[in-house]
């Protein structure tokens, strides 16, 4: 049976089901939905609900939870991610799993609370110091809200790695029937890393300070190995009507629902258009956008941000194709006719 | 078996502390703090169920040193990550260990709130009035008139303000049960300060809130002082300006 609920309630379900353990947040619009439903919730099911004193002090409550083993996650909107990203170094360096959920505003600065896709260069490249990635989750539905953070834990634990879900204010907003079909996450496999106390076994540290010759070095390529193996494995991404399509739109979360449309509207007017959607942002898929580029194909990456995802098209494409842009920031959407004046 | 008796060890190393050489500048307090926390959680029984938070600053490597589970935090973070280990996991021991300017610097929203939200959590807080590990700056606990590398002139409190006296700042919130200055510059004040370190672990330990001791250190590299001098000095200067004792007792309410 669906629910009609809204994508940030959607994502809590889908957590609390993964067996999220610990919750910790901070008000800021438009992810105030999460933390208000999980304070409830998460009380009743005997979980842990913290509302921190900032962005900063959730995030790291985050870390302190991680090292123990549980699932944890927080979430915000862009300029509370702008505070997260210390601990999130933090946990990409300690190796630690976590889910961090931004449902993005406009920037730059307090910018406004309308929807908007210009983080997204901030989630893809690391977003906090130092040489890490984070795996970034791309949902486009509130069906998609659920099972994506459901999953999300089970990615952050495969690889100990932080994971973002990397949403919108449009998608966290939006009501949409949701099927819960996913089963209560009960005994999570055992895992030989944690800090539980030291009985029975020689005591354990985690860290990310390693000052020993050649030691900071030995741990960057282990994390690399680790990016790489995600990369080769962990892949996802949605094609639509891609079939002898001479225009592929490429776009993620909301973008790629006006662009499913444009596409539809596209080859009802007899363009051979095609949509890409990424459903990981990292790992890019780069080899499938790479067999999909020929000469005579063009592609055109459709964002609610003055060009960020398009970079990695272009990287992608490697020069096989032409690559355009059709985005805005700052509030506005998109339009479906707007993509096909582009197109024709 | 007369010669065991006559041999009889009297002084052990602590379990809770491993066989690491200190990287401490010679004349440092951590060592002493460092074997005060350790004999109290040998003495308690907690060592296995003890997940202890480093903080950055001198001792950052606490982990290197300490004979149990410890995690490392970002500046000024461990009571925030203390309180995510310690709500998820309520039967675990968790303490932090900090220097002054981690924890009323860069931490002081972290303290405050891990502090007035009743964290059943305890800090072991080392004011040595300067930041050690980056070469003597100017931390929030520095003296007026204190000279430091970044106060060549000494604190003026026009420029620089006043030292933030954290124990009587925490003492205003109601979510605090226990809180104390002590020293370590003599045996009778190392006496003191374990006392209070053992009192403010068995707080937690009986659920009673959140506990911290401030332990004043010296800190005679940074300083420019020979260990003794330093010594001197805590009580000839830096005491009259930090009073030692309880300053907020409520774990008898």
């Amino acid at each position: 049976m669906k629910k009609l609920i809204k994508g940030n309630i959607a994502l809590c379900e889908g957590a609390i089901t993964a067996g999220l353990k610990s919750y910790f947040g901070y008000p800021i619009t438009p992810q105030n939905e999460i933390p208000a439903y999980l304070s409830r919730k998460m009380i009743e099911l005997g979980r842990v609900f913290v509302q921190a004193e900032s962005e900063i002090a959730a995030a790291n409550m985050v870390l302190g939870a991680a090292v123990t083993g549980v699932r944890a996650m927080t979430s915000s909107s862009s300029p509370g991610i702008s505070l997260k990203q210390e601990a999130i170094s933090y946990m990409a360096g300690m190796q630690l799993p976590a889910v961090i959920v931004n449902v993005q505003r406009g920037g730059p600065g307090l910018g406004n609370i309308a929807g908007s896709q210009s983080d997204y260069f901030q989630a893809v490249k690391g977003g906090g110091h130092g040489d890490y990635k984070i795996i970034v989750l791309a949902p486009n539905s509130a069906q998609e809200m659920y099972e994506t953070a459901y999953d999300a834990f089970d990615l952050a634990e495969k690889y100990r790695t932080p994971v973002m879900i990397l949403s919108d204010g449009i998608i966290g907003q939006m009501m949409e029937p949701v099927e819960f079909n996913r089963v209560d996450k009960k005994n999570l496999p055992e895992k030989d890393w944690t800090l539980n106390g030291c009985k029975g076994r020689e005591p354990r540290s985690i860290q990310s300070l390693l000052m020993k010759d050649g030691a900071l070095e030995k741990h960057n390529i282990k994390l690399q190995e680790k990016y790489k193996l995600i990369s080769e494995n962990e892949i996802k991404y949605e094609l639509y009507m891609i079939e002898e399509a001479e225009i592929i739109i490429t776009a993620y979360g909301i973008s790629s629902r006006i662009a499913k449309s444009a596409v539809k509207l596209a080859r009802k007017n007899g363009i051979k258009a095609g949509l890409f959607r990424p459903k990981t942002l990292w790992p890019f898929p780069c080899k499938i956008i790479n067999s999909l580029a020929k000469p005579n194909v063009k592609f055109l990456s459709v964002e609610l941000s003055h060009g960020q995802m398009v970079e990695d098209v272009k990287l992608a494409v490697n020069g096989k194709s032409n690559v355009e842009f059709l985005g805005k920031a700052g509030g506005g959407l998109v339009t479906e006719l707007e993509i096909l004046e582009k197109i024709q | 078996m007369i010669h065991e008796n006559f041999m009889k060890k009297i002084l052990l190393k602590p379990e809770s502390l491993k066989n690491a050489v200190l990287s401490y500048c010679p004349g440092c307090g951590h060592g002493i703090i460092h074997r005060l926390v350790a004999e109290c959680i040998d003495e308690l029984g907690i060592r296995e169920k003890t997940i202890a938070v480093a903080p950055v600053g001198c001792a950052v490597f606490a982990y290197d040193y300490f004979n149990f589970d410890v995690t490392e935090a970002p500046h000024g973070r461990p009571p925030a990550v203390a309180t995510g280990i310690k709500r998820t996991n309520p039967d675990k021991f968790v303490f932090t260990y900090q220097g002054d300017g981690d924890i009323a610097a860069i931490g002081m929203a972290e303290t405050i709130h891990a502090a007035n939200r009743g964290e059943n959590i305890t800090i072991i807080f080392v004011n040595n009035a300067n930041y050690g590990m980056t070469g003597g700056q100017m931390a929030p606990t520095t003296l007026i008139g204190q000279v430091t590398a970044t106060t060549p002139f000494g604190r003026d409190p026009k420029r620089e303000g006043y030292p933030i006296k954290l124990c009587e700042l925490l003492s205003t919130l109601e979510g605090t049960t226990y809180l104390e200055r002590v020293a370590i510059y003599n045996p009778q004040n190392i006496i003191k300060a374990k006392k209070a370190i053992k009192k403010a672990f068995q707080c937690q330990i009986d659920g009673k809130g959140f506990s911290l001791v401030e332990v004043i250190s010296n800190c005679p590299v940074d300083w420019g002082m020979t260990p003794l001098d330093s010594i001197k000095w805590v009580e000839e200067t830096f005491i009259k300006s930090f009073p030692l004792g309880i300053v907020k007792d409520r774990i008898c309410y």
